[in-house]
């Protein structure tokens, strides 16, 4: 009995916290226009969102493509097929690993660092001083930290996917031996602009979700410096879920 | 005031960096080539049966790719396909009386269009259609008739067998 209500009280709560992000979410976007109007204080958050993620998000492309390149190549090679290596791993990047790993990196880099910076606001009370100056917290923190973020996603999806490949003709075409022509003729031949449409959109979606839930949690962070640590821990866990559970929807729903 | 210099300039560096990243993959991944209208001049050919040949689909002669296809419809009055290909304007002297016909890539590869030289004096030009065309073999209708010759056969084979033994019976 007493786990029943331990049960339902913890449904409700969840219900709650939902609700309180989507009322979160319309007061930013309320927000935005006035956001768009100072976009200096964007392009900083873009900046720091964007620019300052840029050389984990394109070492990890490297890296991802190298693997799938050497992984690939040994499926392949069974088949004899090898010249299909470009068309797979190009489709794999641009559909999935791509948005997805970009996505999960970008919430470790950039996620952390906005919730753990207006989380420490809310803990020294600067958002407090704003509101007791007149100055919607939201509007002149929040809202330029999330647009950034917005922007700086898609673009960093977009140089993840080009380094990955760049790292699968390395390992395929330079070690491996695939013959280079047929790779790039055979990876022209199969992938459409759809594809890469796709790949944008879904990195689209998350970056609004993972940075949407990034200065969430950094708003409402208890201003302690627990209370600080615990949303930045939080941000990371709930953008990973998000990030893979609307990437399968998002599958499904393009596909 | 330097520092927020700094920061503009590499924002910028990292925009352009993905945009650049967002037109490699537009660009040079995907079979979207950036045709520019002019660059070449359309041709038309009109087959029975074109198989699973799809628009932009490359045209080739000697194995060498000169065009794309550019569209492929259905003509009504005639009931055949209409395959209008735009081909590169440097390959200018390709005889008026050659042949295009559809073939397969490798074993499951896609379908192009090659064209084999004819032994005209006139050239193809803008507009102009080539009369002489070979359907694509379609692996389904071949395996079908490969068995159609053979259970014929083997039924002939049969009948013989059956009337030789009636007239021994004789």
């Amino acid at each position: 009995m007493k786990l029943l209500r331990e049960l339902i009280g913890n449904l409700v709560e969840f219900i709650g916290a939902v609700g309180a992000l989507a009322l979160f979410f319309g007061r930013l976007l309320g927000q935005l226009p006035a956001a768009v109007a100072r976009f200096g204080l964007v392009v900083h958050q873009v900046y720091n969102a964007g620019a300052l993620s840029l050389v984990i998000i394109m070492i990890c492309g490297l890296f991802v493509g190298m693997v799938l390149g050497v992984q690939g190549y040994q499926l392949l090679e069974r088949f004899g097929s090898e010249d299909a290596l470009g068309t797979g791993a190009a489709l794999g990047l641009l559909r999935e690993l791509g948005p997805v790993i970009t996505a999960l990196l970008f919430a470790g880099r950039a996620g952390t660092a906005l919730a753990s910076e207006i989380g420490l606001m809310r803990a020294t009370d600067q958002l407090t001083a704003m509101e007791m100056m007149a100055v919607d917290p939201i509007r002149r923190v929040v809202a330029p930290r999330f647009l950034g973020g917005v922007i700086a996603m898609p673009l960093l999806a977009m140089v993840f996917i080009s380094i990955g490949i760049f790292g699968v003709w390395l390992m395929g075409v330079e070690q491996l031996g695939v013959d280079g022509a047929n790779f790039w003729s055979q990876m022209r031949s199969s992938v459409e602009v759809q594809d890469v449409r796709e790949g944008f959109i879904k990195a689209a979606v998350f970056g609004v979700a993972c940075s949407l839930i990034a200065v969430y949690e950094g708003y409402t962070a208890i201003p302690t410096a627990e209370g600080v640590g615990r949303a930045t821990t939080r941000t990371v866990v709930i953008s990973a879920v998000m990030t893979l559970m609307l990437d399968f929807m998002l599958t499904v729903v393009m596909l | 005031m330097r520092s927020t210099h700094t920061i503009e300039i590499s924002t910028g560096l990292f925009v352009l960096l993905g945009f650049a990243a967002l037109f490699f993959l537009v660009t040079q991944i995907t079979n979207r080539e950036l045709s520019i209208n002019g660059n070449g001049y359309q041709v038309e050919a009109r087959f029975e049966n074109i198989g699973s040949l799809k628009p932009g689909a490359a045209v080739s002669m000697a194995g060498v790719t000169v065009g794309r296809v550019d569209s492929i419809t259905f003509d009504q009055d005639i009931y055949k396909a209409v395959v209008r290909m735009q081909i590169n304007s440097a390959y200018n002297r390709i005889p008026s009386d050659s042949d295009a016909s559809i073939m397969t890539a490798g074993l499951l590869g896609g379908q192009y269009v090659g064209i084999t030289a004819g032994g005209s004096t006139e050239f193809l030009k803008n507009g102009d259609r080539i009369e002489l065309v070979q359907d694509a073999l379609v692996l389904e209708n071949l395996i079908n008739q490969l068995v159609a010759t053979f259970s014929s056969r083997s039924s002939e084979s049969e009948d013989s067998g059956k009337s030789e033994k009636a007239e021994e019976a004789k």
